[in-house]
């Protein structure tokens, strides 16, 4: 029993290494194609945009997200924007009416229908070829749309292009957790770009070509991850994604480990789900990385945290015993004896080893995504407590989504 | 459209990766080994010394033969063994070293027990009898409480032996306290055989007895000097 698990130990953290390895191969190979532009950039041409603001009871942070559009580098009379209420009961709507006098600016109120369903209001009104959204709750960079346009200028085949996502004023231990991580979402994403294996266009400013719908239909629910499921359909059909690393958003993160947990949850129960879905993609030759890398990836992930999880559990179960035993046998009892530091006594299994390497590589990861977002070298005590505060939870939520998706029960968005 | 030749590439890394790992690993291991035979060896020599000591000058050394004698390190040694053996694996190595630990324990007990007749000092011992051979849940209880007794009482000698472990010495003294693997954990105390679980307050007072008549004698000397 014991030998066995050690097996399938030994053989997840193969793929562990196996995928930190590859990325860091990924970056090896491109890191000179990597560029972080600073100050304006010129296009040849500016093709006209539609920009969808979404919004469900957003009355804290739509005014800023509509200020931050309006302010971005980008002719104003090739920039439209649509600001959809989709059936908010705060006070969303009376501030999207503030804006209805701006000549480049469209508000529409409807029914409650979900994200996607504002979407898609948004995508039928739309007349330019370039289409995006951009979650209520995120912020664009002034740059950001020109610096995406500019990656859809040099590459005619590019069908969409997501830019990198970063956490907005970061106030408590679980936003900077979440900053961290994000930052090595950032790398990650660029690294899937190169692979041609990106398997999420994020809700804050992916823009997409308007053929993409065109050719394959409008959003659809993705079991609440509709940004997930349209880059899987992407990707089933060849549609090329890339990462534009130096088009910043930043977005507002949970501030809660509760409001986390939900938002994680959906995010994992969409992944779980949407590939389920799209089951038939993997390891096929003709859907490339995202079918032999992506997916097999988050798969791995997936049984990694579960057998960790079945692990600690075993492990803090067998830890009681030992205690409940201790007490039962000899009752309350400290030793004098003081605790000797003693090298002898350090693990040295090869496992070991492989952690900190993994470890290492993760930590690599997310100090050169912040190199990126920031073009500059920062270390940051965020990357511990990230490290400490998802290897925690992020087990519940995994199993969380893992049992949702078994007993077929559907998260809410919040 | 796939790079099929990364993907081997990739994977030859990461095999390599878990090779050196495992070269690592295995160097650590053999370092700790060998730190055990070094402390082996020391303690070896130091119950030589005292043996030889000890028959050299006879009685008239007791005083210093007895603080020579070192039964700390043979708990440590003995606490890095089991550590050992959990971790490395009952490798051929380790299960050498411990029959040369269970060796050196009988060597340990011998010794304590010419210098308790000979200086007529009464020790408390403790031979203790387990097994890993099966799953044996009263050794586990009664192995925590002789190590609860032995940080209570510093001056206690427990000295414990696997049932199983193929050497003469151990079997001899199997023999001698007529043991048998169906009545393990087996306590020898004070020449008397006790089989089963015995709880803390039970040897605690027997154990008292045996520290009454060690703390006695040297006042009784004092006394009659």
């Amino acid at each position: 029993m014991a030998s066995i698990s050690n097996l399938i130990f030994y053989i997840l953290i193969f793929f562990a290494v196996y995928v930190q390895v590859f990325f860091f191969v990924t970056f090896l190979e491109n890191r000179k194609k990597i560029i972080i532009r600073n100050g304006r950039i010129k296009l040849r041409s500016y093709p006209a945009v539609t920009i969808v603001v979404p919004s469900f009871n957003e009355e804290k942070t739509i005014y800023k997200t509509v200020c931050s559009l309006l302010n971005l580098s980008y002719p104003k009379d090739k920039l439209k924007i649509f600001l959809i209420d989709d059936g908010s009961t705060d006070g969303t709507w009376n501030i999207i009416r503030r804006f209805r006098s701006y000549p480049n600016v469209k508000i529409f109120q409807k029914e409650n229908g979900g994200k996607y369903t504002a979407l898609n209001l948004g995508l039928t009104q739309t007349e330019t070829d370039f289409f995006g959204g951009l979650d209520a709750d995120s912020f664009a960079d002034t740059e950001s749309l020109v610096r995406i346009m500019s990656c859809f200028e040099k590459d005619e085949s590019v069908m969409a292009v997501a830019p990198s996502v970063t956490v907005h004023n970061p106030k408590n231990f679980v936003q900077d957790a979440q900053n961290a991580e994000y930052y090595m979402g950032v790398y990650t994403k660029k690294m899937l770009g190169f692979l041609g294996a990106i398997n999420v266009t994020p809700g804050p400013l992916t823009i997409f070509r308007k053929k993409v719908f065109n050719d394959l239909g409008p959003y659809r629910h993705g079991h609440n991850t509709e940004d997930m499921e349209i880059a899987y359909r992407m990707q089933k059909n060849d549609y090329k994604i890339e990462h534009c690393n130096d088009a910043y958003v930043y977005t507002n993160t949970p501030t809660t480990v509760r409001k986390l947990y939900r938002q994680r949850l959906r995010w994992i129960y969409g992944f779980i789900n949407n590939t389920i879905d799209y089951r038939s993609v993997l390891f096929r030759k003709k859907y490339g990385n995202f079918s032999f890398f992506t997916l097999p990836t988050g798969i791995v992930s997936i049984l990694i945290v579960s057998y960790l999880f079945g692990k600690i559990v075993y492990n803090l179960a067998d830890f009681l015993y030992s205690k409940f035993l201790v007490l039962n046998t000899v009752g309350w009892h400290f030793t004098g004896r003081t605790i000797n530091f003693d090298l002898f006594f350090l693990d040295i299994h090869s496992s070991v080893f492989l952690i900190i390497f993994i470890y290492s590589l993760v930590v690599f990861a997310i100090i050169f995504g912040r190199r990126m977002a920031e073009s500059k070298w920062v270390i940051s005590f965020n990357m511990l407590y990230f490290l400490l505060l998802f290897k925690i939870i992020a087990p519940f939520w995994l199993m969380n989504a893992v049992f949702n998706t078994i007993l077929k029960r559907k998260p809410t968005w919040r | 459209m796939i790079d099929w030749k990364k993907y081997l590439i990739v994977f030859l890394i990461t095999l390599s990766l878990f090779l050196t790992a495992s070269y690592l690993s295995n160097y650590f291991g053999s370092k700790k080994i060998n730190q055990l035979k070094l402390i082996q060896d020391e303690i070896a020599i130091n119950i030589l010394s005292s043996e030889t000591q000890f028959a050299l000058l006879s009685e008239s050394s007791c005083k210093n033969v007895s603080d020579s004698v070192l039964s700390g390190e043979l708990d440590e040694l003995g606490r890095k063994l089991e550590w050992s053996q959990e971790n490395l694996g009952s490798t051929d190595e380790v299960s050498y070293l411990k029959k040369y630990y269970s060796l050196l324990q009988i060597k340990d007990y011998l010794l304590m027990k010419k210098i308790a007749t000979g200086c007529k000092v009464k020790s408390a011992f403790i031979l203790y009898f387990y097994t890993t051979a099966e799953n044996c849940s009263e050794c586990e209880r009664e192995s925590l409480v002789l190590t609860s007794l032995r940080d209570k009482y510093p001056e206690l000698r427990v000295y414990s032996f696997d049932y199983s472990i193929d050497l003469s010495a151990v079997k001899a003294m199997l023999q001698i306290y007529k043991i048998k693997d169906t009545e393990l954990p087996a306590l020898v105390l004070d020449d008397e055989l006790l089989t089963g679980f015995h709880s803390i307050e039970e040897l605690e007072s027997r154990i008292k007895e045996s520290f009454k008549l060690q703390e006695i004698k040297p006042m009784d000397d004092k006394v009659n000097s």
